[in-house]
């Protein structure tokens, strides 16, 4: 007999209907009375300073109401608290972020906002505006801001580091070192040492639903803002923190979301809206557009690598070494030290060395992307393992097999994995159909990578009401961003064995539910997922007593099954769910309400091992992805069809980032800022991606969940790189592995190829 | 955007008027593809947007002797799925196939394609190859001009403020000959060439001699282009695999290409040469079949 009855399931969606059906409100479906339209002007500047700003004749265009700038801000009585999860940033800058103050650091940065009575109205004040810069030269690259002469984006910066900070400051905003054994001696007794190094693009996370909100500011100062965040209660913090109003003054309602992938953490135009909805006692909307998206959100950090890996000739790895460098954008905080976990996360290394810095320069700043700083650092270690493999002359999969972590093994940050299924996901590669189906001919190669990500937990609560009628309903203010609302309903039905469809799941606003932290972090379903059992428990045990005091029993002497308790010691004593429920708005203890709370769950780090074959035409470069399979350890897959689903969005926005995403700087101005020339893959880009789901239970948490959001965008590139070399003989160091770049290292491998012709003779 | 009027008349004399208009800067709005974008964008501001599917003779399709007429307001898909043109011009079937997505070929058709003037153009290189002659209209008259004269620069075609396309006419394709379009692009779908490229050949089916060749190129110079060095590699000659080699690197010659996020310089006169022989490899395929 299965052990759950809807765990594991494929039960549909609890939003299917309204999905299909074009009934789901998303932010822009949002229409208030007397709601006037926000725009923001935006600086065509990537660095400059802000002389002057007059927006006196946009204030005169009949139909505006209210203007912005950061002249308005209010001030703050305690600085430095910081945001964002993974990619954090601290309350300054997230406020020079959403509006520049004296300076403006990338092109698309907001200088103003106006709000108006049409979208048209507030498009022509925007020209009205009128800004006097002086014109920086923009700092481009992370190199090129490390560069003694370069120009200071922030004159005040100095690196955060354990180590002896300089005398003067810079661009670096973080320098990061960390040794777990001795690296020196551990390369030392290699017997092969491989060193690579490695480059990677700026890349966006294109959420299809561009950032959208809608803010109501009363008279007496309270805010209500619609928004399509992935976390309300981190709105709330953020903008209570950044334009000093009492957090409990703000109500923040959830809208359905079209897509986050970690760039919806932080806010952008919230505070903007907010501010004009201040000014102009109406209520103002924002919708962003593509290009703004595009130039004046959060992409993902491009990352510079050099590797080096040593070991025996048996195979065993003795040591490895990183130095990387993340661009971070227009302010500190980067992805240095979730990457430096991500990087030799698979393997079990005898001594590590890390160097890592962040760097500041004239570009977005980076906000976290699906496991932020997985993708980059993966594709150079795994890109080296597979360098080394073939020197000692073994399989690449092999060489995993005699390396990998396991628990008790370190991770890089010296903490033990608990329990892990590295070991599993490798088992299911031999095992598996795509890895024994040969893939053969000209021009064709396989490739196989290992993937790992931490994953977080944090703080999560839910509420679970029991109605008059013995249904029940699930009440959080968990944003459902991956299908939240739908494990939730499992999980309820599951611990109080009822049927799905008396299990209601309402997501509230920030005024109705208990604190719950944001969906992202992998973390929705595995500590979001315990409060939920938690508060199913509660509930259930509430309802024993009150079964207890009608049959008139202790009520540890209470049994429950599937809609019915009795006595365990005379189980004809019985009474039903529904009588009980039914009673508790009438008498007794009254109405029962579960509660669930959970904080500080250990990791529950998530593996993956995938698979990719692909052919490329040798006159063009191009890289057609033939077949994929995705293996990947969920812990226990409460819905084994969105998870599947999940794993297929992340690999293909891995093939993306590996194969045509980039953002096309000149001269810090961002040259493709639309959906035409950043090229995300169409479907007919990625072939069905197979999944094999592996079940090793996390250590903690019920049911041994694990997270499985994040770590299927670790290793495409990686696969895909190693296939190509296999198809090719030319090994792909830079991302986005381009057809032109494909075909430039294939000519440039048959040049060196070409005999050198004799003198003469022959 | 800015606000623009709305005109959808329902006859050329209606339209004329409007074009007439001495304030107005009138652009003809088609399947609306590129237009729509361009005023979202601020790229283009016109006064007036005028639709011109509800006239009749925009939406003309036929075939006859004087060969292949195709009204400006004809979208790719009724195009390409017109008998004559899968079975005659085939080239310009297969450019039509490309433009954006099924769904933007529902909408847009090669008439806009042309106007919109984009050096990618997909399917302005099969027009040319074709030998394709575009019938201008506008209050003054009618005139007709052969295709290539069309094409002034990037976003620049040859008609005044006060004109609009009526149509294309494409002459009978001349016996035992063969066309094709191939076209590079990163993606599968949804995408602008990085360099694209039509050959037409006409083979004497006895002596085997190429008789006649055109080639024409997208996106590897401010319009697109005819590849004349490489069709004189051709004609007069059985074709064989190293005139086709030949013809590739020659086709280089007419290719004047920028670096920008589609492509280099150098990757795209590198395209052009692998497409010019992948299409004319295919035409012979195409020919040998027949």
């Amino acid at each position: 007999m299965p052990k759950y009855k809807y765990l594991g399931k494929a039960t549909q969606k609890v939003d299917a209907l309204e999905r299909v059906t074009g009934k789901a409100a998303f932010g822009a479906d949002i229409h208030l009375p007397g709601m006037l339209h926000g725009k923001v002007l935006r600086s065509p500047h990537p660095h400059a300073i802000i002389k002057a700003i007059d927006y006196g004749m946009a204030l005169k265009l009949e139909g505006v109401k209210a203007v912005v700038t950061s002249k308005d801000l209010p001030s703050l009585e305690d600085a430095r608290a910081s945001f964002g999860g993974e990619v954090s940033i601290d309350q300054e800058h997230l406020r020079k972020l959403f509006l520049a103050h004296d300076k403006v650091l990338f092109e698309g940065h907001p200088i103003a906002a106006v709000a108006a009575t049409s979208l048209e109205i507030a498009e022509q004040a925007l020209e009205l505006i009128k800004v006097e810069y002086e014109v920086l030269p923009p700092v481009e690259d992370a190199f090129k801001a490390m560069q003694p002469n370069a120009p200071l984006l922030h004159p005040y910066l100095y690196p955060k580091t354990l180590g002896q900070k300089p005398k003067n400051p810079g661009n670096v905003a973080t320098i990061m070192f960390h040794e777990r054994g001795d690296a020196e001696k551990g390369f030392a007794e290699a017997d092969v040492v491989v060193e690579e190094s490695f480059e990677t693009a700026m890349v966006h996370q294109v959420y299809i639903e561009p950032q959208v909100d809608a803010a109501q500011v009363e008279e007496d100062g309270k805010v209500t803002l619609w928004t399509a965040n992935q976390g309300i209660f981190n709105v709330q913090s953020q903008l209570s923190s950044i334009l000093n109003i009492p957090l409990g003054s703000i109500n923040v309602v959830p809208m359905e979301i079209g897509g986050g992938f970690g760039g919806k953490i932080i806010t952008y135009v919230e505070s903007l809206t907010i501010m004009l909805s201040q000014k102009a006692g109406r209520p103002v909307k924002m919708v962003m557009s593509r290009e703004e998206v595009f130039k004046a959100t959060g992409p993902g950090s491009p990352g510079y690598f050099t590797i080096k890996v040593g070991a025996k000739k048996n195979g065993k790895i003795t040591a490895a070494y990183i130095k990387m460098i993340h661009d971070c954008g227009a302010f500190p905080g980067g992805p240095t030290p979730m990457a430096s976990l991500v990087s030799f996360g698979p393997y079990n290394i005898p001594s590590i060395k890390v160097d890592g810095y962040d760097v500041v320069t004239n570009k977005p700043r980076v906000q976290a992307y699906r496991a932020p700083g997985g993708t980059p650092v993966n594709f150079s270690v795994e890109s080296t393992m597979n360098v080394l493999a073939d020197k000692l002359g073994v399989d690449p999969l092999k060489f995993r097999m005699q390396n990998y972590a396991k628990e008790g093994d370190y991770m890089v940050n010296d903490q033990r994995y608990n329990r892990i299924g590295v070991k599993a996901v490798l088992d299911r590669v031999v095992s598996s159909s795509h890895w024994n189906t040969p893939w053969e001919g000209p021009n064709r190669g396989r490739g196989m990578a290992l993937g790992f990500w931490i994953g977080a937990a944090g703080t999560s609560s839910a509420l679970v009401l029991i109605n008059s009628d013995g249904s029940a309903t699930g009440v959080s203010g968990q944003v459902d961003l991956t299908g939240t609302r739908t494990s939730t309903q499992q999980i309820i039905a599951e611990e109080l064995q009822m049927p799905l469809e008396k299990v209601n799941v309402k997501v509230g606003d920030t005024d109705s539910t208990p604190y719950t932290m944001g969906s992202f972090g992998s973390r929705t379903t595995y500590s979001f997922g315990t409060a939920v059992y938690r508060a199913s428990r509660d509930a259930l045990a509430q309802m024993k007593a009150r079964a207890a005091t009608q049959l008139k029993v202790n009520p540890e002497d209470v049994e429950y099954a599937e809609g019915r308790f009795w006595s365990k010691k005379d189980p004809e004593k019985a009474v039903s769910w529904n009588e009980v429920a039914r009673s508790t708005i009438t008498r007794g203890e009254g109405v029962v309400t579960g509660r669930g709370t959970v904080t500080g769950l250990g990791h529950a780090p998530e593996f993956t091992a995938q698979i990719a074959d692909v052919e490329v035409d040798p006159e063009t470069g191009k890289v057609y992805v033939k077949r994929f399979t995705a293996i990947q350890d969920a812990g226990l897959a409460i819905n084994p069809m969105q998870v599947e689903g999940q794993i297929q969005g992340g690999v293909t926005q891995g093939i993306g980032w590996g194969m045509s995403e980039y953002y096309y700087y000149d001269k810090g101005k961002l040259r493709n800022a639309s959906f035409l020339d950043y090229r995300m893959p169409t479907s007919l880009d990625v072939p069905m991606i197979d999944i094999e789901i592996v079940e090793v239970p996390a250590s903690e948490g019920p049911y041994g969940v694990r997270g499985v959001g994040e770590v299927s965008i670790v290793p495409p590139p990686a696969a895909i790189a190693e296939a190509i070399y296999r198809a090719t003989g030319v090994r792909m160091n830079k991302l986005p592995m381009t057809p032109e770049a494909v075909l430039w290292a294939i000519k440039t491998k048959d040049k060196e190829r070409e005999p050198v012709a004799a003198n003469g003779d022959s | 955007m800015r606000l623009f009027e709305f005109a959808a008349p329902k006859s050329l004399e209606e339209a004329y008027k409007i074009l007439s208009r001495a304030d107005a800067d009138v652009r003809a709005l088609a399947g609306g593809t590129d237009l729509i974008d361009q005023v979202h964008q601020g790229r283009r501001k016109p006064s007036i947007v005028m639709d011109i599917k509800g006239i009749p003779e925009m939406k003309r399709l036929a075939f006859d002797r004087e060969g292949l007429h195709i009204g400006a307001g004809a979208s790719c898909t009724d195009i390409y799925n017109f008998p004559p043109v899968k079975k005659n011009y085939i080239s310009i079937a297969e450019s039509a196939a490309l433009v954006g997505s099924v769904q933007i070929q529902n909408r847009a058709g090669i008439g806009g394609n042309i106007c919109n003037a984009a050096p990618s153009a997909d399917t302005a290189p099969s027009l040319i190859v074709h030998n394709a002659r575009v019938v201008i209209a506008g209050p003054k008259g009618q005139r007709v001009l052969p295709i290539e004269q069309f094409f002034l620069g990037p976003g620049q075609n040859a008609m005044a403020k006060d004109e609009i396309l009526l149509g294309i006419v494409v002459p009978p394709p001349p016996a035992s000959s063969a066309s094709h379009y191939l076209r590079f692009i990163p993606r599968e779908e949804m995408d602008i060439a990085v360099a694209g490229v039509a050959s037409m050949v006409v083979i004497d089916p006895k002596s085997k001699v190429c008789k006649t060749a055109r080639i024409a190129l997208a996106s590897v110079a401010p319009t697109p282009v005819r590849a004349k060095d490489a069709e004189a590699v051709l004609e007069g000659h059985v074709i064989n695999e190293a005139l086709i080699r030949e013809a590739g690197e020659k086709a280089i010659n007419a290719a004047k290409p920028i670096t920008d996020v589609r492509g280099s310089i150098e990757y795209r006169k590198e395209l052009v040469k692998v497409l010019t022989r992948r299409t004319l490899t295919k035409c012979l395929e195409t020919l040998g079949n027949r």
